[in-house]
């Protein structure tokens, strides 16, 4: 009898994180729920200001909110519906509510209630919520792909998709400022710091120059525009000069300043962590269209599928939407053999 | 002489005006019901006696001034009963008698499906049913949030509890304790595809608000003297619970060729019938 054995080096796998897991990177400069500290600044001194959530405070960072001033919070439990029915009904009576879940449960299964009794109304309610796009290895359930095609067609509704923690700071008290209903994709957690290197700042509905460049213009929105910045970076140093234009606005859409920059001869990104069906991409492309720009514009976003369940840094390798993934698709645009054609 | 329901006397004064407003609300209805040719009428007269309670005498309201902060909000679910509403309105003051005429016509303030951003007086955009209850909940904790004493009443059908949504508001209630929060189910078991028992049966409801830590009774909504002392009682009764009038109603009250048509939830009534509704309805009501 054989009795050899063979052992083969087992590679250790990636393991999907846990729910509260951060995003950031080790050694990253990050600041902890600055949605809940935000929150919490903004209620001190606007006493209209309520946070509402349907059991998912803690990992919305709505718990900063509810442990330092509980008067000013109402959990109603595991019931999305009634969680934007009561939104509503504190808006009506003048209060300015920021209600959190996961988007995933704003969008899929609450619909009618934030189109019917928020967005038809008018009403001064902002929800606030977490794990857009690929955020978490989870799968489908908890994974936000469509949430703003799901919501773009919906009149009177704000949508915002922060890249970092200085965005949700500066957008919180924008947010509640604006005489309308809101839809803002979260990063909870240690959320990184990023776009304080620049200069720059959050404006509602403005889209913005993040650094300039003469080759290729990445129009990107949310956390893809760290990837983006960083992929610019990487491509500095292979002489490759690349811009990338911030749009933390999804809709309105600043197309003004959109179309500005789509009009100088530069290759044309979009970056978004949302499927490339009814999200940035789109919006962009509706806008060149209506304008009569008529530019190849390639979109870098997650694939109409449903996604696996993983470890992120896999994933965001598999679906492209990695920093290197972001590199890669620039290189390949430019490589003297790239024909034009839809990938 | 005075009348007496479940030994609570109720003046006569007040309910032969209560029963005048109910019938005057039932006129009304028909003649929106006549201006469109078809309508929800059907509905329209079995509420009238609930929204003759409600809208002159329970609700405190101010009709020149349809936002007035201290005003009770009555948040109407069913949308398609906004024929009875306006009915209610018309009879309140908000606007003239004259307006009805104008139901569900095109620049019409009334439109068949009744809208906050429409008409004074009307609170919320019903239609799409199982909302107004999760509205009437942040409305009630927003009175509680400033000290306003104002009650929040939510009008919902029995259709209605079919809808998951309806039952997350109900445990809601509860667990906020939200004594300002009056729901009043409109029992005419009836809805879209037939009777309301043989397509969800929901009862018993009064049993299940109960177990959910509701205050609830169940009356006959067309006995205007038991739906007035049984309001006046959710009201005013010391609990730190929300509340529930479950009202049992009859299809086309007051008509008695409607009464006893075919129960339909959308129902038909032809151009000649209107003239003679008028006429038996008054007879209905001085009987």
């Amino acid at each position: 009898m054989n009795t050899t054995t063979h052992t083969t080096p087992v590679k250790k796998r990636l393991t999907s994180d846990a729910m509260s897991a951060s995003l950031a990177r080790e050694g990253q400069r990050v600041t902890a729920a600055p949605l809940g500290h935000a929150l919490v600044e903004l209620a001190q001194r606007d006493d209209r200001v309520v946070g509402l959530s349907a059991d998912l405070a803690k990992y919305t960072d709505l718990h900063i909110l509810r442990d330092a001033m509980p008067d000013r919070f109402y959990q109603v439990g595991m019931a999305e519906q009634a969680l934007l029915g009561m939104a509503a009904g504190l808006a009506m009576e003048g209060f300015v509510p920021f209600a959190s879940t996961y988007s995933v449960f704003a969008t899929r299964r609450a619909y009618d209630f934030l189109c019917l009794d928020i967005a038809e109304a008018n009403l001064n309610v902002n929800m606030v919520c977490a794990l857009p796009g690929l955020t978490t290895g989870y799968g489908p359930s908890h994974q936000a792909t469509e949430d703003v095609a799901i919501l773009r067609g919906m009149p009177n509704l704000t949508i915002v998709d922060p890249c970092d923690a200085v965005d949700i700071e500066q957008a919180v008290p924008q947010l509640a400022a604006h005489d309308g209903p809101t839809y803002t994709r979260i990063l909870r957690g240690k959320v990184p710091r990023v776009l304080d290197e620049y200069d720059y700042t959050f404006e509602l509905g403005k889209a913005k120059m993040i650094r300039d460049g003469a080759e290729v213009l990445l129009i990107s929105t949310g956390l893809m525009t760290e990837r983006a910045l960083e992929a610019a970076k990487a491509l500095a140093a292979d002489k490759v000069d690349v811009a990338v234009l911030h749009v933390p606005t999804l809709k309105p859409l600043d197309e003004s300043t959109i179309l500005r920059e789509i009009a100088q001869d530069r290759l044309v990104l979009t970056c978004e962590n949302h499927t490339i069906i009814g999200g940035l991409f789109d919006a962009v492309a509706h806008a060149a269209i209506r304008d009569g720009v008529f530019r190849r514009i390639t979109p870098i976003g997650l694939p109409d599928e449903f996604l696996d369940a993983g470890a992120l840094p896999t994933l965001n390798d598999r679906y492209g939407v990695s920093t290197t993934k972001i590199v890669e698709k620039v290189k390949s645009l430019l490589s003297p053999g790239h024909t034009d054609r839809v990938d | 002489m005075p009348s007496t329901t479940e030994g609570v006397v109720v003046d006569a004064e007040r309910l032969q005006r209560l029963k005048e407003a109910a019938y005057r609300i039932r006129t009304n209805a028909l003649v929106q019901g006549e201006v469109q040719g078809q309508g929800y009428i059907g509905q329209a007269l079995d509420i009238a006696d609930v929204l003759a309670v409600l809208y002159t005498d329970q609700l405190r309201l101010r009709p020149e001034d349809p936002e007035w902060e201290d005003r009770d909000r009555c948040l109407l679910s069913i949308g398609h009963y906004a024929i009875a509403l306006y009915a209610a309105l018309a009879e309140a003051k908000f606007f003239p008698l004259e307006e009805l005429e104008t139901y569900a016509t095109d620049d019409s303030r009334l439109p068949m499906s009744a809208m906050a951003s429409y008409t004074p007086g009307v609170e919320i955009s019903g239609g799409s049913l199982g909302h107004g209850l999760t509205i009437a909940n942040g409305v009630a904790l927003g009175l509680k949030r400033k000290a306003n004493p104002a009650f929040v009443y939510n009008i919902l059908s029995d259709g209605e509890l079919n809808e998951g949504s309806t039952w997350e508001a109900a445990a809601v209630a509860a667990h906020h304790r939200l004594d300002n929060l009056i729901a009043i189910v409109d029992f005419n078991d009836q809805q879209a595809d037939g009777k309301s028992s043989q397509m969800l049966g929901m009862d018993p409801v009064e049993a299940k608000f109960a177990s959910f830590g509701w205050i609830a009774r169940r009356v006959d909504g067309n006995d205007i003297a038991t739906v007035l002392t049984t309001l006046e009682d959710l009201r005013t009764v010391d609990a730190a619970q929300p509340r529930v009038l479950i009202a049992d109603t009859k299809l086309g009250k007051g008509v008695d060729f409607l009464e006893n048509r075919e129960k339909l939830h959308f129902m038909t009534v032809a151009p000649e019938e209107w003239t003679m509704a008028h006429d038996r309805l008054k007879e209905s009501s001085q009987s």
